[in-house]
């Protein structure tokens, strides 16, 4: 089968490869370009020398300390997102009447994005909304809330807006993975338990740290979640309003290159960590199910 | 046997309360929006004192609704049209062909899906900017393409993958040419596919925030970026105006999402998946 490309004689040149050509120049063009140009850009600062920008950026003290800012909201954000998507995921895999009502319940905040999330937080957990109001009435806590424009909202929403996206990816990592080998494993006496931890979880490894990235990028790039839901001159104020402040209130895209630079480096790092992590944890074949 | 199956019942009792709450959490706050986008009034109570729909004939006017829901369905169509274009004969290559350098292209491919948009949208709308695309419909439809095009490929390839090359091997045979080829045999065969990644790109585009904010003029603005500049300057308006224009987005994406879901696998919206064939 696979060689069946090959069994007729192939011209010297095979045109079919030409297909590919518009896809590739159109990324070259608009991806890779942009991306070289912020680059050199971010190294012709408007005054000073080569590195000023970073030096500005490392010197400065509303600027570093974004890095952490938004670390500090990512990190917690991705690991709350795939730590319960992987437990909800791993009870979604069986086939049952539910299956599709549940992800079909589950998938919607995707679509509702970022900036309907915000509003809508503002509204329902602000401090006359209605969670303040039920907690009041069933004299839960009876102060006013306060989970809008300060470091919960934000971390709230990232959650609403990032959990749907994990758990449909460990969703379908997991149900790639082939029940027959549970069933062994069943057999020759392994519990559900240890059928999760010598079984799935080994298998799930690559995928699992593939959703981490993902979501961590998700969550890394927040940005109109912390201006309406945040507090972005102070405890939200993330590395993206740093690189939007720049470049379209200040006119320095030398400085806003810059800073997307380290946010691109800092985010590098990371998932660089992860996968890297994952090869300590975990030597086997690269894939368990689908690839 | 007995404490296994009640830590096992405890357990599934917690993973369905933490469903529970968080289902009924959003549908609260989705329903806080509702309530208030009809509400004459509402001042920290249960529910407003009185009921009307004039707000949302005053977003409409407020927000001109009429012109960013136009420029919405110009952008995410062109969107839809030329990622396809781009990105269907790539997934064709890409299923079917070796080559030196594939790899690399699928790298390429993948590192847009990877970035986060505003790290690349920075020095994308400098460059569109120069241009003089920038704060056009035209930057806007091409910055959009960046993230939709790679995924099209995405999905696409598996789809490609899974069709027989012998159909093509004996088109071949009787003569067609690859032109012929694609359009009566292959494009038949992959309409299921090119319609479940239009209808992903299409919810994709109209939620994409990030690359359109940044590239978008006065009048290129879509719908996502119009409510986010209304909650922006949430306290120049009436909040339920801005709630009305929440609505109207919420609907036209939820349309779109649940047309999708009739022909897509939910999980498809995010990553790349092989069927498992159903009936072996």
């Amino acid at each position: 089968m696979a060689a069946s490309a090959d069994t007729y004689a192939r011209p010297a040149f095979d045109r079919t490869l030409l297909l590919v050509v518009p896809a590739a120049v159109f990324m070259l063009l608009l991806f890779v370009y942009p991306f070289l140009y912020g680059l050199q850009l971010s190294f012709r600062p408007k005054e000073g020398g080569l590195l000023w920008n970073y030096i500005h950026f490392f010197t400065t003290d509303n600027l570093w300390p974004t890095i952490g800012i938004t670390l500090k909201l990512a990190l917690p954000a991705t690991l709350i997102n795939v730590g319960l998507a992987l437990p909800i995921a791993y009870k979604m895999r069986v086939k049952t009447r539910y299956q599709r009502v549940v992800t079909t319940l589950l998938v919607v905040p995707i679509t509702l994005g970022t900036v309907l999330i915000a509003e809508g937080m503002l509204l329902y957990f602000g401090p006359k909304g209605w969670l303040s109001h039920f907690l009041q009435l069933i004299h839960l806590y009876d102060g006013p809330i306060r989970l809008t424009h300060n470091y919960w909202g934000v971390l709230i929403s990232l959650v609403i807006s990032g959990f749907p996206f994990a758990f449909l990816l460990i969703l379908s990592y997991i149900t790639g993975i082939d029940p027959v080998l549970a069933r062994a494993a069943a057999t020759l006496g392994a519990g559900p338990g240890a059928q999760f931890r010598h079984i799935y979880l080994p298998l799930l490894a690559p995928g699992l740290a593939m959703c981490f990235c993902l979501a961590f990028v998700q969550a890394f790039s927040v940005f109109p979640s912390a201006v309406l839901l945040g507090a972005p001159a102070g405890p939200t104020r993330v590395i993206s309003i740093a690189a939007y402040e720049a470049a379209f209130e200040q006119y320095d895209y030398s400085l806003a290159s810059a800073i997307a630079m380290v946010m691109g480096f800092v985010q590098l790092v990371i998932v660089a960590a992860v996968l890297g992590m994952r090869r300590v944890f975990y030597r086997g074949p690269v894939s368990g199910g689908k690839g | 046997m007995n404490a296994g199956s009640l830590a096992e019942r405890v357990w599934r009792s917690l993973l369905l309360g933490l469903m529970t709450l968080f289902v009924v959490n959003v549908g609260l706050l989705i329903a806080a929006v509702a309530t208030s986008s009809f509400a004459k009034r509402w001042l920290g109570t249960w529910l407003p004192e009185g009921w009307t729909a004039s707000w949302y004939s005053a977003a409409w006017k407020e927000f001109q609704l009429g012109s960013v829901l136009w420029v919405t369905i110009e952008v995410v169509l062109a969107v839809v049209v030329l990622s396809l274009l781009i990105g269907v004969p790539a997934a064709y290559t890409l299923a079917r062909r070796d080559f030196p350098g594939k790899r690399a292209l699928m790298l390429l491919f993948l590192l847009p899906l990877m970035v986060p948009p505003m790290t690349y949208g920075i020095p994308l709308a400098t460059v569109l900017y120069q241009a003089h695309l920038g704060g056009t419909i035209w930057g806007v439809i091409l910055a959009n393409l960046i993230p939709a095009a790679p995924f099209v490929i995405l999905v696409m390839t598996p789809f490609v993958e899974q069709i027989d090359v012998n159909l093509e091997n004996a088109a071949r045979v009787f003569g067609a040419g690859t032109g012929r080829m694609f359009v009566h045999v292959l494009l038949p065969l992959l309409g299921p596919g090119v319609l479940a990644a239009s209808l992903l790109v299409l919810v994709r585009t109209i939620a994409l925030f990030e690359l359109t904010f940044l590239t978008a003029g006065g009048d290129s603005q879509t719908l996502v970026v119009a409510l986010y500049y209304a909650v922006f300057a949430a306290g120049v308006r009436a909040p339920q105006s801005v709630d009305a224009m929440a609505m109207i987005y919420m609907l036209v994406t939820l349309v779109w999402l649940l047309i999708a879901l009739r022909f897509v696998n939910p999980t498809q919206l995010v990553s790349r998946v092989k069927e498992q064939p159903q009936h072996a």
